[in-house]
């Protein structure tokens, strides 16, 4: 994504030419727009007047909610950054020990729920839990006697959310850093930069868009997150608005404390904004040429390995290793037909989500790279912001405008025709569906747009004066051209879904669970061992599409 | 081009043009899917005999009923499960066209605060009137309960006396300092607790108490209820408070280590000498705008009847809400108790305030 002067783009028929150009601009504020509803039904509680909680709120809690959300947000960007850059960065571009298997197993931290992994580490790691019961027995320590990372607190709290998180800068950095022309590298090596220079002053910054769009989706959904927070204790900005909401029982003062977030959200893009603004790298060279990848020194190439397993250790494997655990006491009861049901419902439902987000997301970063003024860029911005929203708020955002439709069609044929409607679109799958494109399009949009700003606008304009349609260049030059990319906003999206809890609960149909569903009810109500079969399932079913597309994301271009 | 390759929609050889027809041809067929999907979804909630349920219980403590009735009835129960507060707020904006017939919670506050939204209808049924007492349920007959459930004080036998332990009031003494273990202000049945408390003893009182509360907590708190007996049982703390349901879970569970845990904590009614020990109820009520009205009352009249009573205390640890059903074996070697009888929309009508209260207590 980068600004285009209009006139680059006029050509001599330029009539038409900006006919189609118009039909793209109305084409992308439509769908912005659409997608912008729910986050401004949330929005126009501002001025909803709420001021006794205000002061109630001020004068006792707000300051730790804030403390404590910034506190998460700089921890969870240290984390996610030094894990997800150092093993991108390893696996794209060194030789060491089990490479080619690390680069995929670290993605699969990223199917396990957040909250799933904060149970189960609790599990493991509490006063009552095996290690400390064991330690206790072994030596004869009672409470107090000795000091053991306390895991409910900040800190664990943070390397949860760091260890599920880290693989959205990880896939971005590694397909930004796979992406990049091999000859800028190859030119810095050869003017005499050493390797930590040319990563630092080449590949990084080159990366950078990629990188920051990965961050912010951490830095969002750590915002967002509601279920490890809450089971550790801790008092957030997401904590407290469902406080508010449901324990104040004032949803206009709740409504008011997610608008407030969402300014914390506002500052994070105008940055990206403003970082990218400075620095603009495009590929100028898409010479296919295959990375030589560098040999390490023996010592060195195992270190590397340990580098990149650590993530998965913690991640992924011990985990994964005490839900199986857990798993074989009670699949028993655990595993009926039902089961089945559950799991194709999850699946289906994910991967339609994830075709349908990236279709949207190639019409609203393409659209914007074609006309990008500064209100089709707002329009784009306002309609992905959901994801930093706690989805149970975006829920409502979205259940009141699809009920609005509903009772207002349904009013309208009652006084015309005297036949009554009902809800049409309301507790159906498509109000599912529509709320994951609010909840996640921040993700492909951003994934989409990160690629498209690395292709210079040279090329469109080369394909364009030889006569192709800006759609004809999406389709023929963008899109294979990024399509690493594309894939990875599918993926990303597929295993959000599948893991999406909140919006899913309140927005679904009679009679339909996902595995995310089971996981959750079984687990909120500290049955931890029997909620172990489907959350081990929402893993599973991860996995397989992780392993599929991160093996052709990894494919070299032909 | 590869990207539709490897989702196996154009084969490899595909021309851009192939490409594009399938590219919209693709599109095409998710609207498609999207209208089947919502169209069917809508036209199973309009078969004849049903019901439709918007429940705060959670599936697996409500579908076995949920299926025996449709055995008995023939009638379908169609059933969303979901957190009270995000159902509540679906029917309201749902409003008179909402396919609900019945709202469940597992909490008295909620129902009140459903009945408050103006979501909820009074119906009067004699046989509920006779089975359920008259403080569990709603005095006009927006709601009725269905199952009890009550919070005591656990002790840990080795390190505690029966004898230390009288009223929730007195674990606010310096004595118990650090001894206690409670869960987060978050949680509902914290709130309805301290309402409970402001009822009888006033907001300044509670305030007090709770602020105490908080000097003499052993850690922060954290976790569920469970969490609270195993941390007493371990060694962390002397003194949990956790509902009946959970305790009873752990004793009878499968979990060798949840039974160890609960073997070594004892149970301990609060408040005898007084206003009685704090319970809270499981219930129902009636939608406003129910299109199955009959189904719903005969579905919640089933829920009130004997066999499902038995069933709410054998397979979770409740109390039945009938007095001529009795409780489990378990729950009854606990003993007789006697409960707070104020009616329990109290709870409701105070549970802001107790939010309130604890935010300025310093509970987390």
């Amino acid at each position: 994504m980068s600004d285009i002067q209009p006139q680059q783009t006029t050509t001599p028929r330029s009539l038409s030419l900006n006919a189609r150009l118009n039909r793209w601009h109305l084409l992308v504020l439509l769908i912005a727009f659409i997608c912008a509803v729910p986050v401004l039904t949330v929005f126009s509680y501002v001025f909803q007047p709420a001021g006794e909680v205000w002061q109630h709120l001020t004068e006792t809690v707000l300051s730790d909610y804030v403390v404590n959300s910034l506190i998460l947000m700089i921890g969870v960007s240290f984390g996610t950054l030094t894990m997800g850059i150092s093993c991108a960065w390893l696996t794209s571009v060194y030789k060491f020990p089990g490479r080619k298997l690390f680069q995929w197993l670290l993605l699969l931290p990223m199917a396990l729920p957040a909250y799933i992994i904060a149970y189960t580490y609790t599990g493991m790691m509490d006063f009552t839990g095996p290690i400390q019961s064991s330690l206790r027995e072994l030596f004869g320590w009672s409470y107090g006697d000795y000091w053991f990372p306390e895991i409910r607190s900040i800190w664990g709290a943070t390397s949860m959310l760091s260890l599920v998180l880290y693989p959205y800068v990880y896939l971005l950095a590694r397909a930004a850093f796979l992406e990049q022309s091999i000859v800028a590298l190859e030119a810095s090596r050869s003017l005499g930069a050493g390797p930590w220079k040319s990563f630092f002053q080449v590949a990084l910054p080159m990366a950078r868009p990629a990188i920051i769009t990965g961050l912010s989706l951490v830095l969002m959904e750590t915002l967002a997150d509601y279920g490890t927070v809450q089971y550790f204790g801790i008092s957030t900005f997401t904590t407290g608005i469902f406080r508010t909401w449901f324990g104040l029982n004032d949803s206009a003062a709740a409504a008011q404390l997610s608008s407030l977030l969402l300014v914390f959200v506002l500052i994070l893009i105008t940055l990206e904004r403003i970082s990218r603004k400075q620095a603009r790298y495009f590929s100028t060279s898409n010479r296919e040429k295959k990375h030589a990848r560098l040999t390490l020194s023996k010592n060195k190439a195992w270190l590397a390995t340990l580098a990149c397993l650590m993530p998965v250790l913690w991640g992924f494997f011990l985990p994964f290793l005490q839900l199986t655990q857990w798993a074989f006491e009670t699949y028993e009861d655990m595993v009926d037909r039902e089961f089945f049901v559950l799991a194709w419902n999850s699946l289906s439902l994910a991967g339609s989500a994830a075709i349908l987000a990236l279709l949207l997301a190639l019409l609203l970063a393409y659209g914007q790279r074609l006309q990008n003024t500064r209100f089709i860029y707002i329009a784009v911005r306002v309609a992905s912001m959901g994801y930093a929203i706690p989805a149970t708020v975006i829920a409502v955002g979205i259940m009141l405008p699809l009920a609005w439709i509903d009772n207002t069609l349904d009013s309208w044929l009652r006084s015309q025709f005297d036949v009554s409607s009902g809800l049409l679109l309301s507790g159906t799958l498509f109000a599912l569906m529509f709320a994951y494109m609010i909840r996640f399009l921040a993700v492909s949009v951003g994934t989409v747009e990160a690629a498209l700003g690395k292709i210079k606008h040279s090329m469109d304009d080369a394909a364009r004066s030889l006569g192709l349609s800006p759609k004809q260049v999406l389709l023929q030059i963008h899109m294979p051209l990024m399509r690493r990319s594309l894939l990875t906003a599918i993926l990303l999206v597929f295993v959000d879904v599948l893991k999406e809890l909140p919006a899913t609960l309140i927005l679904r149909p009679f009679n339909f669970n996902t595995l995310a569903v089971r996981a959750y009810e079984l687990a909120s109500d500290e049955r931890l061992a029997d909620a172990s079969s489907a959350a081990l399932s929402i893993v599973i079913a991860g996995i397989i599409p992780v392993i599929l597309l991160s093996r052709s994301i990894n494919k070299q271009k032909t | 081009m590869r990207f539709y390759y490897h989702l196996g929609i154009v084969e490899k050889s595909s021309t851009s043009k192939d490409y594009k027809i399938v590219f919209s041809a693709y599109i095409r067929i998710i609207l498609c899917a999207i209208f089947m999907l919502s169209t069917t979804a809508a036209m199973a909630n309009t078969a004849a005999s049903e019901v439709n349920v918007y429940s705060a219980r959670k599936e697996a403590l409500i579908k076995p009923l949920l299926d025996r009735f449709t055995q008995e009835t023939g009638i379908k129960v169609n059933l969303v499960t979901g957190k009270a507060d995000a159902l509540l707020k679906r029917l309201e904006t749902e409003g008179r066209n909402t396919p609900a017939d019945m709202l469940i919670t597992t909490d008295a506050g909620r129902l009140y605060r459903a009945q408050q939204a103006d979501v909820l209808q009074a119906i009067q049924s004699k046989t509920l009137e006779q089975v359920i007492p008259a403080n569990y349920r709603e005095p006009a007959g927006y709601w009725y309960g269905l199952s009890v459930r009550a919070r005591p004080i656990f002790f840990a036998k080795d390190r505690a006396k029966a004898s230390d332990l009288s009223s929730y009031e007195q674990l606010a003494d310096q004595r118990f300092k650090g001894q206690i273990c409670i869960r987060s202000s978050n949680n509902i049945y914290n709130q309805s607790l301290v309402a409970s408390m402001i009822k009888a003893n006033g907001v300044e009182k509670t305030e007090q108490w709770a602020k105490n509360l908080v000097k003499n907590m052993a850690r922060p708190p954290r976790g569920g209820d469970r969490d609270q007996i195993r941390a007493a049982a371990s060694g962390q703390c002397n003194i949990a408070i956790a509902n009946t349901y959970y305790f009873g879970a752990m004793m009878a569970g499968k979990k060798q280590k949840d039974r160890t845990a609960a073997s070594k904590m004892a149970l301990f009614w609060p408040n005898q000498d007084t206003r009685g020990t704090h319970v809270n109820i499981s219930g129902a009520g009636i939608t406003k705008h129910a299109k199955h009205r009959t189904n719903a009352i005969l579905l919640l009249e089933f829920l009130a009847n004997k066999s499902s009573q038995k069933w709410y205390a054998e397979t979770n640890h409740e109390y039945p809400v009938r007095n001529d059903v009795e409780a489990s074996a378990l729950l009854k070697s606990w003993g007789n108790f006697k409960s707070d009888a104020v009616n329990l929309s109290i709870l409701g009508q105070y549970n802001s305030e107790a939010v309130k209260v604890m935010d300025r207590a310093g509970w987390k």
